[in-house]
């Protein structure tokens, strides 16, 4: 707002400027159609969901919809189950990888220098390609269809260690030092020293945790049976669409209903999402 | 990566940040090599830092090293969802090469990458540049942007079939205004591929585009400014003092969109089933069909792995072909 103030002044310019303005406004509302269009349909009477010309609000605004969502099909369920899902692998995954990332970076150890570099290297496996693998080990494990099958498998990806490890190296030292002249070992000094500095990190690594397991598909689609008592939001978003293929405000409703938490997350706290994707490459898809 | 492989690189490049802990009790040795220290002292950290690594590195062994490896095993045999497995062998590869869908799905796949990754990095480069500091409400535009990225992927999908639908959206719009249908985009041949991109696009750009954006942010106003001085144009200006700052940030955002896009499925699943006839089917929706709809997981592995190979091979050209555009300060 500061900067490049030397080239706006003049009328033309600023002309120019607010034409500019309008034209990204203008990007930024045919950006928005669909999900606006969505939220709209998601309140309309279903009779109305398909009319030429397109209407955006139908003759009545029905918020029974979005009760109707929950008795159609066990919605409230597949929200809890996403929930536990996620809350359950994503604690897994912190926990993991703070200690590791302080392993990484802090405690010298024979092998860190073989095992950190494997660490990277599985990076680099697509999940796409461990589906087929992984649910045979579950065939063999008896987790077909079961919740640690959704959980536990996703809940080591390295990349949380990675980025702890960063975190971890830019502590000054001498944060160990008072500690250890106090009397603390490796362990009092990590809980007591090193997790509450590094909350911000394990902060940004937890939501993008959260979030991936929360947007989860191939995996849920692949390993869940009983899609009525273990499905996670869009598997079960898409059972829901494959039965109430007409239904077009419901299935918009629950659309609705499956973005608002992470919306929330992501207007709550764009500035940490920012940083952890800019740094780190988290997030990607 | 490779800068820690090595036994003497790992304390060099850590001298800044890391000193070697003294025992407590002891004077704190700053400048003392750590295997300059007690045997003891070396001997109980060792033993802390394998004992902090385990949890994360059993778990990473167990659910992602055994399973690659057990795939590439399986890709040699033959191996029912049930039943008995035999070892055949390069047969399952001899198979996929001889199947001509498996083919079809490669093409469509690349077909999909060349659309979709140059669209991506246009749309999210243009908008990212478009976004400076000084645009007012930035942060607004920018979460608006995002919005379908971080959302569930099922629920965006869902919504664009309900535009690209006939009487849906699109073809409403079209018909009260110039009086036509608009074409059956995700039943027509020619028009189901690009309806796939084109969802795709708009659904994945935010993510390049915030990273650009925050790689922008960072090029120094000082060469900006020398820049202006000298006369230079805005457009000169971005390709010749901007783009070469952010090109690291390019490189990186040009490789995940590769990998992630040669992995492309729940859209096109989900708006096509790969449809019309085979037109939209993608190599991870092929490997899917083959190992959970037939059954056939050795055949499905294999499958996999040729997708691994690709995306290795890609992601190798890259790096090699990076030299020449990517400035690293």
């Amino acid at each position: 707002m500061s900067s490049g103030g030397t080239r706006t002044t003049g009328a033309a310019p600023r002309a120019r400027q607010a034409i500019g303005y309008l034209i990204l406004c203008l990007i930024a509302l045919a950006f928005m159609a669909p999900l606006i269009y969505m939220v709209a349909t998601s309140l309309k009477p279903e009779s109305e969901t398909f009319t030429t010309p397109p209407a955006l609000w139908g003759s009545a605004l029905r918020w029974q919809n979005y009760t109707d969502v929950f008795s159609y099909l066990p919605f409230a369920r597949f929200i809890l189950n996403g929930v536990l899902v996620a809350a359950v692998g994503t604690a897994i995954n912190v926990t993991v990888a703070a200690l590791s990332g302080y392993a990484f970076s802090r405690l010298r150890w024979r092998g860190r220098n073989v095992v950190f570099p494997l660490f990277l290297a599985t990076l680099m496996i697509p999940q796409d390609v461990l589906v087929i693998p992984m649910y045979v080990m579950m065939q063999n494990l008896g987790w077909v269809d079961t919740f640690q099958a959704l959980i536990i498998p996703w809940a080591f990806t390295a990349l949380g260690a990675f980025l702890l490890r960063q975190f971890f190296l830019t502590v000054p030292q001498e944060l160990d030092d008072a500690a250890r002249v106090d009397g603390a070992g490796t362990v009092r000094t990590f809980l007591s020293v090193m997790v509450p500095l590094a909350r911000p990190t394990l902060a940004v690594l937890a939501v993008f945790t959260f979030i991936s397991y929360w947007n989860s598909f191939l995996w849920p689609l692949v390993i869940v049976n009983d899609v009525n008592a273990r499905a996670t939001i869009p598997l079960g978003l898409q059972a829901f669409f494959g039965q109430q293929g007409n239904e077009w405000s419901l299935v918009m409703a629950a659309s609705v209903i499956s973005m608002l938490p992470t919306v929330i997350i992501l207007v709550l706290l764009q500035k940490h999402l920012v940083r952890g994707i800019v740094t780190s490459g988290l997030g990607g898809r | 990566m490779t800068d820690v492989t090595t036994e003497q690189a790992a304390p060099a490049e850590e001298e800044v940040v890391t000193v070697p802990v003294a025992a407590p009790g002891t004077a704190i040795a700053v400048d003392e090599e750590p295997e300059a220290r007690r045997p003891a002292e070396v001997g109980r950290r060792s033993w802390w830092g394998a004992a902090f690594a385990a949890p994360h590195s059993i778990g990473l062994a167990l659910f992602t090293v055994v399973p690659i490896v057990a795939s590439l095993v399986v890709s040699f045999m033959n191996w029912p969802m049930i039943g008995d497995h035999t070892w055949t062998g390069l047969e399952n590869y001899r198979r996929l090469f001889d199947d001509p869908v498996f083919w079809v799905v490669v093409r469509n796949t690349a077909e999909y990458v060349i659309l979709y990754v140059p669209l991506n990095l246009v749309v999210s480069l243009g908008l990212a540049a478009w976004l400076t500091p000084r645009i007012r409400h930035r942060h607004i535009f920018r979460v608006l942007f995002f919005i379908p990225t971080i959302t569930p992927l099922v629920a965006n999908v869902v919504v664009w079939r309900m535009l690209y639908q006939p009487d849906g959206l699109i073809d409403a719009t079209l018909q009260s205004t110039l009086g036509e249908h608009a074409p059956n985009f995700l039943a027509d041949d020619t028009w189901a591929m690009f309806a796939v991109v084109a969802m795709s696009v708009w659904a994945g750009f935010g993510y390049n585009m915030l990273i650009f954006s925050a790689a922008l942010d960072a090029v120094p106003d000082s060469q900006i400014e020398a820049a202006q001085l000298d006369g230079a144009s805005a457009w000169r200006t971005f390709w010749h003092v901007k783009f070469p700052a952010i090109s690291p940030s390019i490189f990186f955002a040009t490789m995940m969109t590769l990998i992630t896009s040669f992995q492309v499925f729940t859209q096109p699943f989900l708006l096509t089933k790969g449809g019309p006839g085979t037109e939209t089917e993608t190599l991870v929706q092929y490997i899917y069909n083959t190992g959970f709809q037939n059954q056939q997981l050795g055949l499905a592995s294999a499958g996999a792995w040729v997708l691994f190979v690709i995306i290795l091979g890609i992601t190798a050209v890259q790096f090699l072909g990076q030299k020449r555009w990517v400035h690293y300060e």
